[in-house]
């Protein structure tokens, strides 16, 4: 208790030390008088008020949190493969890696931004982008698993993502990377009006969540950094920042600065939309992979697809401008009500704010100051609605707490700004520990945001844990913006880089949950749906083995006539259907991870046979009190032996036909 | 119509509801189950509480070599029989309205009551104690014997790590409920007789 007291009293002095212009007013009802751990304690047996789904950056993950609580619950593997679940690793789910480059176990995920309905969260699906080989992938919160994965074509460097209107129409994917198109060989330095950038519109099919690319918009060689979608009087609308107007293309830190503004492109993708369904747009080859994992089957397919729809801005008037905005901006922020937009300009001191209503007004009134590539530039003061001045160092993202607040996070000064919309008047402002890149409000993308919890997430942590040699790990902190003042609650380290986070309400989420999967509903293609039916096949040099699994033995446990050279399946069905009972299984020698297998769940893995001897295999996830019994062995022979294939079953010797 | 008749009547019909609602329950709580096993018992079948209950209930009591609970036993042919002759006789009792056959239609139903009971007691003792002696866990009483895992015939009781609870449900309290209006009827029908 004592150390408690001493700990929070330390947080106390160091954030009193540490906050630039605190005034002391959130100290006084701060960590003393109100206690601070009380506010993040979940007692046991008790759960948390919001699901966090906190993206891994370089791991290629998704990580589930619970806030307020900080707890992590799951590691969902995205464009990784995870030896803990098998994904990428069993034949399911190789497919989900697939790409037009072959199969890529990797990826930089970012952006995970949650499924709406009339602009407010309904907890359906997440999405997230690959950054490094575009990807936008689906993962299915029933499941919490990743249930399609599509590649975008004519893109690299796929940062501008994963984010979706207020009807989940589109999900989006904008390329960071301008790149030649069509895709060639030629020199670099001729990038200038060459290169492109392509804006990728996703549909998603309202009954199924199904993906597909609509149509990509071919925009001029600029860096697309951040987007965001309108909503309320904005939806229709969709705004992407840029950097690197000036299209240089090398030593970009310096040659891509030059410009005093670039763009936040608005695009009206209504209008877009509206011009494709009337054969607008151009079909050109490409090839792209669209990999879908059934629930059903419990397996992936990758399809290669073979052309998309281009769309060129300046043959849709009025679909595409560009905001000018100071000065290499990042962040793309739309507020609640739509009437905002936010560029935060990484090189600026300064946050600007544009306002919607003056830009259809502007765009009413033709108050262009020139055009790029067919598209207009409208007038920065027609358009423009406010600053927020001297709010910090390298403004960077901006979330709404739904109650007239905007909360910036500026990562050179490491801070988290409050500030108020339409005053432009900053109001708070909290340190981080330390270099914070996205903040999170739960329901920050959508117009109803849940502005009970700010959540900063760090790039470096440095002191503020115990060292783990010259790597530590990056973390998440979670402030109350319930007050005038933030108050800064919690800290918990993350996996990978916690690029950005989506949060939702836990009881939107929680009740749909799926717990088992019917058995007798399984369409697997080589599903055993009792002990009765399993059974090996040899066919050539190939064996197959159907398997099953229960507490607390396989069926068949010893499997005779394995020969070196073979090539053998084990295909496993776990015949539990009782919740959070899975079983696993591996293989000595397996070059492959273990299978861990959810009740009336099928998964393959591939073994081959290298040595002769009796090996055996086991479960590999402690299910019950007789876990270490669950086990059994594999024969295996020299190649052209004459042992016959045999197994046991309930103990009894069975020859195969 | 005589109120003794109705009553009679009412009360026979009400047997009926053994047909639409379960007669007992037996709930299996454990620190690992929050939300607990059980299987409805019905006259004519077994019904999991939550899908896939029963199979689960199976696949605990494996380990102390309990049998798999039967997908049908044969009472379930018999029981719906014998209410709905029952019930038909009731009627036509009541119909009657001889008030002493009232009370002989409610002793016969008590009888058939303490039978099913005595079966049910019967089919629980068998399945608690009739073990499979290859059973990965044995467990003995403090006095040495094997013990047994005979959920009660009503009431809860503690086994091993499970809590059993045994309780009549809907369909029980419609036939009791009935039962209990047959005796009215009686009485009500004797008070009838002497006016």
């Amino acid at each position: 208790m004592k150390t408690i007291f001493k700990s929070l009293l330390a947080i106390t002095v160091v954030s009193l030390v540490l906050s630039s212009c605190g005034n002391g007013s959130s100290s006084k009802k701060g960590a003393l008088s109100s206690s601070v751990a009380e506010k993040v304690y979940v007692a046991p047996g008790e759960h948390d008020e919001f699901y966090a789904f906190v993206s891994g950056g370089f791991s290629g993950q998704l990580a589930v949190y619970g806030l307020p609580s900080g707890r992590l619950f799951k590691v969902i593997p995205v464009f990784s493969v995870d030896a803990e679940k098998a994904y990428g690793f069993n034949e399911e789910t190789k497919p989900m890696l697939n790409t037009s480059h072959g199969f890529i176990p990797w990826d930089d995920s970012h952006h995970p931004d949650i499924s709406q309905t009339n602009g407010e969260l309904d907890g359906r699906y997440v999405f997230i982008n690959g950054n490094n080989t575009p990807r936008i992938a689906k993962i299915d919160l029933t499941t919490f698993e990743t249930t399609e994965i599509i590649e975008i074509p004519n893109s690299a460097g796929n940062h501008s993502s994963s984010f979706v209107t207020e009807n989940t129409e589109y999900v989006v994917a904008g390329t960071r990377f301008s790149i030649p198109f069509p895709q060639r060989d030629m020199p670099i330095d001729e990038y200038k009006g060459n290169f492109k950038g392509a804006l990728t519109f996703i549909s998603v099919d309202p009954k199924d969540g199904a993906m597909d690319i609509k149509f990509q918009i071919m925009m001029p060689g600029f860096n697309y950094d951040l987007s965001h979608p309108g909503r309320g009087k904005s939806h229709g609308w969709f705004f992407f920042t840029t950097y690197n107007t000036e299209e240089a293309n090398s030593l970009l830190e310096v040659n891509a600065s030059q410009n005093d503004k670039d763009f936040i492109a608005a695009i009206n993708w209504k209008k877009i939309e509206e011009y494709v369904n009337n054969g607008g747009g151009k079909k050109v080859p490409s090839r792209y992979a669209h990999n879908v994992y059934s629930d059903e089957t419990h397996s992936a397919t990758s399809t290669i697809k073979k052309e998309v729809l281009i769309v060129n801005p300046s043959d849709v008037p009025g679909a595409v401008y560009f905001l000018p905005t100071p000065k290499s901006p990042h962040g793309c922020d739309v507020d609640p009500t739509g009437e905002y937009i936010v560029g935060n300009g990484k090189l600026s001191a300064d946050l600007t704010i544009h306002s919607f209503s003056k830009m259809i007004k502007a765009i009413e009134d033709k108050k262009f100051t020139g055009e790029a590539y067919g598209i207009p530039i409208l007038d920065f003061d027609a358009v423009h609605a406010g600053t927020v001045k001297q709010s910090g160092l390298g403004p960077l993202h901006t979330e709404f707490d739904g109650k007239g607040n905007a909360y910036t996070t500026f990562f050179i000064s490491s801070e988290v700004v409050k500030w108020k919309i339409g005053t432009w008047e900053v109001i708070d402002r909290k340190p981080t520990y330390y270099s914070v890149g996205h903040l999170m409000i739960p329901g920050g993308n959508s117009r109803k945001p849940y502005g009970k919890y700010v959540l900063a997430m760090n790039k470096i942590t440095k002191d503020r844990y115990l060292p783990t040699g010259p790597e530590v790990t990056q973390s998440a902190q979670l402030y109350d913006i319930t007050g005038d003042k933030m108050e800064l609650l919690l800290d918990f380290p993350t996996i990978g880089e916690p690029h950005y986070a989506a949060g939702i309400p836990a009881d939107i989420v929680a009740k749909n949950s799926k717990k088992i999967y019917k058995l007798e509903e399984s369409k697997h293609e080589f599903v055993t749906k009792s002990e009765a039916d399993s059974k090996v096949v040899r066919d050539g040099n190939e064996v197959h083995i159907y398997m099953t699994m229960i507490r607390s033995h396989f069926a068949p446990d010893n499997i005779e006539g394995i020969q070196v050279g073979d090539k053998v399946y084990f295909h496993v069905t776990n015949l539990e259907q009782d919740y959070d009972v899975p079983h696993g299984i591996s293989m000595i020698g397996a070059q492959t991870s273990e299978l861990l297998i959810m009740p009336g769940q099928t998964e393959t893995f591939v073994w081959y046979p290298k040595q002769v001897g009796v090996w055996p295999f086991y479960c590999t996830d402690f299910c019950s009190a007789l876990h270490q019994e669950m086990q059994g062995y594999v024969r295996v022979s020299p190649k052209g032996s004459k042992v016959p294939i045999k197994f046991t079953l309930d103990g009894d010797a069975v020859d195969a036909e | 119509m005589k109120k003794s008749k109705l009553l009679m009547i009412v009360g026979s019909l009400l047997l009926l509801g053994l047909f639409v609602f379960p007669l007992w329950n037996i709930t299996l709580e454990a620190p690992q189950y929050p939300i607990p096993l059980g299987m409805d018992i019905h006259i004519n079948k077994f019904e999991d509480t939550h899908e896939f209950d029963i199979k689960n209930i199976n696949l605990m009591n494996h380990y102390v070599g309990m049998q798999y609970i039967p997908e049908t036993i044969p009472e379930f042919k018999i029981f719906p029989w014998a209410v709905g002759i029952m019930v038909f006789l009731g009627v036509v009792i009541g119909l009657k309205g001889n008030y002493k056959l009232f009370l002989a239609w409610f002793i016969v139903m008590s009888m058939l009551g303490i039978a099913g009971m005595y079966d049910f007691y019967l089919w629980e003792y068998d399945y608690g104690h009739n073990l499979n002696p290859k059973a990965i866990m044995k467990f003995t009483n403090p006095d040495g014997s094997i013990m047994g895992f005979q959920p009660p015939l009503f009431g809860s009781k503690d086994i091993l790590n499970f809590k059993a609870h045994s309780y009549p449900r809907a369909g029980a309290y419609f036939m009791f409920i009935g039962m209990l209006l047959t005796v009215v009827a009686f009485f009500v029908g004797k008070k009838e007789s002497k006016v």
